[in-house]
């Protein structure tokens, strides 16, 4: 059951607060037990066709012809759709934030680059004809050695999956080919440890597997537009993709959605409505196009698959005293949004922890996989399965209970993050503490006692000396505090010792004039990846 | 190409429909019927969003053939409540959080109901048997089957624990 | 071109549309049929059924029970004398699946379905077959091994009640419960005379392409008794013939390391886990 645990940060709070720590029922509960609340499919338009398509067979081939001919003159087949068909066939989803290239076809044209991958659609009156005309569809392929493993894509020599990124990497700031970072010096830190752990971690793919598979139905409206019911995650997202890919303006089509059968990130792609709404311009009849359960397992994209490499210092007290971490996306195919992951990922490592010396290089890698997008969390979930894994195990090395362990490394108001943010209204020690309670895990006394808000700042607010970095360079930015904020706490007795000083003193916090008062999301999205805006 | 009529009995009314050859029973109560309460999830038997009541028996409508229920009698979410009046399923789903998405919700109810209809006083592993055909990915299994334990001991046989 | 559908009210007009089409699937419960016909397999397109009543009776005289081959999963399970198959056809998928998946179609299941199929082989169980001329009896075993070619239409499936209660054994390995598919399963039919077993009948599912009986293992019983001592030959022989797959729920290395595990555990009759 649900519990509001409000003795924790109580002075904090407003205690007359009308919605939170109450159940409120859901406003689509009515629909959704009676039967009544509309999906996507539970429209009904007359002279509905159904598309369907014909996926690549192949992890990697080049596409010599493509013979559509008896397709084309089967029964009930009302239009076949070719990559040629398609106004803009060739997309990025992040490139509505002008962040990355276009690598990824509609339909594939010259190379299918993996299995289930889009080659020709058929939109025909029933799905059994559509099925008929995909079987009589000629497709020439000449396979190419595939490559399906991160490490070795990043090889040289290695098959190239696409031909936007030869080096099968994607490319950060137009030049990198991963995300780097770097806080203090790990590797003296390494040599001046009392131990040292180095793990291999991995995660593979994982499908969302919605009960609602991904599908859409789209069908012309009055003054040439267009009307797609669809179960997109993110509609308006979706409603500028069709419109980039089919080169129309965005006020020619009118999304309708909200309601969405379980999406979990894996309905953010734009997996039919292109095609669906391609359709409907091709034959002026509403379009149906519906993933099959088999589709959605094997061709819907998955969370990607993950290979990370931890390497720890820590001493005899339990102080971790460095984190390495090389981490692989396997972003698949096509970019989608791991290039997004990743960056998710360099700025959650070390994880929520204060360690002083941290060192990450994450690569978003192609490979000939079905392309990964989003899921619940994507971008730290594996790291933070390969960190946690590696807290029990730093643990059991120096003697000392996980729970405490992780209290005593937990990051506090007023340290630095590794990526040079100060830490505000941290809540993991309180985490632990709730959670070693409720498992009835013992803990002693004084961690029990802990708090988030006490033993931070001071020696660990600094930003510690970073070899390869330009001296004064690293200086933080000025916190900024928002009314939500805990005010900073007066700074107290470090609960380490202090840390011996750097060998060259991290300069003196200078006053940084404070930052306008407001940012402009996306102005601050796209600082995060280092574009301008177009 | 000829179509089939197919005759059957739908929450309580006689319905007539034309189906393709091959058409499956969900295809008929959504396309036919025009009641969507049943959802299409996998076609495959696997999911159970699809389950009504035939005869009384939980059936998974997407792999009946619809010709297969002629003259039979067919149950969907869309005929549980009664009047304005909900079932005691549908309000102990909605009391107990038992949905989400609210996709598996129509099936979850049609697998609860087959059960409570023969069982009214079940065991919780009775009820886990009931629903194990039935996946929900958004919500957990808990709350979906304490609603229906609690739609049970709210019904005529709140005897037995 | 749409599936078309015919509805035959006899089984021997059915297996005559049935061996005159090529194209043409016999349809039970459908669990499996429809499926396929979503998925748009081209290959089905005509569908056959029957409406015959005697399809899905349940018939026994003394110690023999004939189960009408259209028979579904709930009506076994509603059927008191055939208690020894209960735990059998409770771990056939789902209540609604139940309430459709027949006995003849479980014979036809690919594997690693035919969790009922191998039920029926460790009881030595016979299937009559259906022609457009008439019918004959044949023993389970060679239907199955012909299953894909034959085309043939079962009727029915006869067989004995087990020896005495406790000589009927299954075990099912899922990962999922309930409602789990089979990592494999275990049947077995274990008369003793003496303490010691006569005329043991092993048969396993999901490890071949269809279920099969598993003759070394039988041989090693024979004469023997059902403890760690008695049991070890057979162990030691229990993946032979066995050809198991690779499939989403299990490898073929997987499945025959732990064929001897789970077999031990069904001879030595311990509780499942
Ligand atoms: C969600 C789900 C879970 C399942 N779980 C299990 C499980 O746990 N264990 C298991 O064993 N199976 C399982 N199955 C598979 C299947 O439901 C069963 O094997 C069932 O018994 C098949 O019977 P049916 O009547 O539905 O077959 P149908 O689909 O009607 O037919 C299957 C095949 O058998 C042929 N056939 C049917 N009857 C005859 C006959 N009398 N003579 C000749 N050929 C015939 C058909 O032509 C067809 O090729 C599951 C299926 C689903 C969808
Ligand atoms: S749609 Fe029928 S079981 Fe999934
Ligand atoms: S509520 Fe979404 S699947 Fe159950």
């Amino acid at each position: 059951m649900l519990e509001f645990r409000k003795e924790y940060f109580a002075d904090e709070r407003d205690e007359n607060l009308n919605e939170i720590g109450k159940p409120t029922q859901r406003q689509d509960m009515v629909g959704h037990v009676t039967g009544t609340t509309t999906y996507f499919d539970d429209h009904k338009l007359a002279g509905l066709l159904h598309l369907k398509v014909l996926r690549s067979p192949h992890h990697h081939a080049r596409i010599r012809g493509i013979d559509t001919g008896a397709a084309e003159r089967a029964p009930g087949v009302r239009r076949v759709i070719r990559g040629a068909d398609v106004p803009r066939n060739l997309n990025t989803l992040l490139s509505l934030l002008n962040f990355g290239k276009d690598d990824e076809p509609t339909l594939a044209v010259d190379k299918v680059r993996y299995k289930g991958e889009p080659v020709v659609a058929v939109v025909a009156h029933s799905e059994r004809e559509a099925f008929e005309a995909l079987a009589q569809i000629r497709v020439d392929y000449e396979p190419l050695p595939a490559v399906f493993d991160v490490e070795e894509a990043l090889k040289a020599g290695a098959p190239v999956v696409n031909e936007t990124y030869p080096k099968n990497s994607f490319e950060y700031h137009g030049r990198y080919d991963h995300q780097k970072l770097r806080f203090g010096d790990v590797e003296r830190a390494f040599a001046e440890a009392d131990h040292g752990l180095e793990e291999r971690y991995q995660m593979s793919p994982i499908e969302h597997a919605p009960t609602e598979t991904n599908g859409c139905v789209a069908a012309p409206e009055t003054n040439g537009r267009y009307v797609v019911y669809t179960c997109a995650q993110g509609l308006f997202f979706s409603l500028d993709t069709c419109a980039k890919i089919l080169d129309v303006p965005s006020n020619k089509l009118h999304f309708v959605g909200g309601t969405v059968g379980g999406g979990f990130g894996g309905k953010v792609d734009s997996l039919t409505e292109p095609l669906a709404i391609l359709g409907a311009m091709l034959t002026g009849r509403p379009v149906r196009y519906v993933l099959g359960r088999e589709e959605e397992m094997q061709f819907g994209s998955p969370r990607g698959a993950e290979r990370i490499y931890v390497k720890d210092a820590v001493m005899r007290d339990g102080r971790i005293t460095a984190r390495k971490v090389t981490s692989y996306f396997d972003s698949g195919a096509y970019t989608r949004l791991s290039s997004y992951a990743v960056i998710k990922c360099a700025a959650h490592i070390p994880g929520p922890y204060t360690i002083p010396n941290v060192h990450a290089d994450v690569y978003c890698v192609y490979t000939n996989r079905v392309p990964a997008t989003a899921m619940r969390g994507f971008g730290v979930t594996a790291v933070d399965f390969a960190i946690e894994c590696q807290m029990d195990k730093l643990a059991h090395l120096v003697g000392i209970d996980p729970m405490e362990f992780r209290i005593l490394n937990a990051y506090r108001d007023g340290d630095m993050k590794a990526h040079r943010r100060e830490a505000k209204n941290t809540a993991l020690i309180e985490c632990v503490q709730v959670a070693a309670e409720k498992a009835k895990w013992p803990i002693r006394e004084e961690f029990r006692r802990m708090s988030s808000r006490a033993g931070g700042g001071g020696a660990r607010a600094a930003v510690p000396h970073t070899p390869g970095t330009p001296a004064g360079g690293a200086r933080p930015p000025a916190p900024q505090r928002t009314t939500y904020d805990r005010p900073p706490q007066p700074a107290q007795a470090p609960i380490f010792e202090p840390q011996k000083p750097s060998p060259s003193p991290p300069s003196p916090r200078q006053p940084t004039p404070a930052p306008a008062t407001t940012q402009h999301g996306a102005a601050r999205f796209s600082s995060v990846f280092g574009t301008r805006r177009r | 190409m000829s179509k089939t009529p197919v005759q059957f009995r739908h929450n309580g009314v006689d319905v007539a429909v034309f189906v393709d050859g091959g058409a499956n029973l969900l295809t008929a109560i959504r396309e036919g019927v025009g009641d969507t309460a049943p959802k299409f999830g996998c076609g495959q038997g696997t999911c159970g969003v699809c389950t009504v009541l035939i005869d009384g028996e939980p059936h998974l409508s997407c792999i009946t053939l619809a010709e297969a229920v002629a003259g039979r009698s067919v149950e969907t979410a869309d005929g549980l409540k009664n009047g304005p009046d909900l079932h005691p399923l549908q309000r102990a789903f909605m009391e107990h959080f038992a949905a989400q998405c609210g996709f598996c919700t129509p099936g979850m109810l049609m697998a609860a109901k087959a059960l409570l209809d023969k069982n009214p006083a079940p065991s919780r592993a009775e009820v886990v048997e009931a629903i194990g055909g039935n996946i929900c990915r958004c919500t957990g299994y808990e709350p979906i089957i304490n609603a229906v334990l609690a739609a049970a001991s709210a019904g005529p046989g709140r005897q037995r624990a | 071109m749409p599936i078309a559908v015919k509805t035959c009210s006899s089984l021997g007009e059915a297996a005559a549309a049935l061996s005159t089409d090529r194209g043409a699937r016999f349809l039970a419960g459908g669990t499996l049929v429809m499926r396929a016909v979503n998925e748009g397999d081209l290959a089905v397109s005509t569908i056959v059924r029957a409406t015959d009543s005697a399809f899905s009776e349940i018939r026994s005289a003394g110690a023999r029970i004939a189960i009408g081959a259209g028979a579904t999963m709930a009506q076994i399970l509603a059927h008191r004398e055939l208690d020894f198959l209960h735990p059998v056809a409770r771990l056939i998928g789902g209540p609604a699946v139940r309430s459709a998946a027949t006995v003849g179609g479980n014979l036809f299941a690919p594997s690693p379905y035919g969790d009922f199929a191998a039920a029926l082989l460790a009881l030595d169980a016979t299937v009559s077959l259906q022609g457009g001329y008439g019918a004959r009896e044949a023993p389970l075993e060679e239907c199955l091994a012909s299953r894909e070619r034959s085309g043939g239409l079962v009727a029915s499936v006869s067989l004995n009640r087990p020896a005495s209660p406790g000589a009927f054994r299954f075990r099912k390995v899922s990962r999922v419960r309930p409602k789990g598919i089979s990592v494999l399963s275990i049947a077995a039919h274990l008369p003793l005379s003496g303490g010691r077993a006569t005329g043991a009948r092993v048969a396993y599912g999901a490890m071949a392409p269809t279920p099969i009986r598993a003759k070394a293992v039988e041989r090693a019983l024979e004469g023997r008794t059902l403890d760690t001592a008695g049991i070890a030959s057979a162990l030691a022989v229990a993946a032979e013939g066995t050809n198991p797959a690779t499939d989403a729920i299990a490898s073929a290395w997987y499945r025959r390391e732990v064929l001897a595990v789970h077999l031990r555990r069904l001879l030595l009759n311990e509780p499942e886990r």
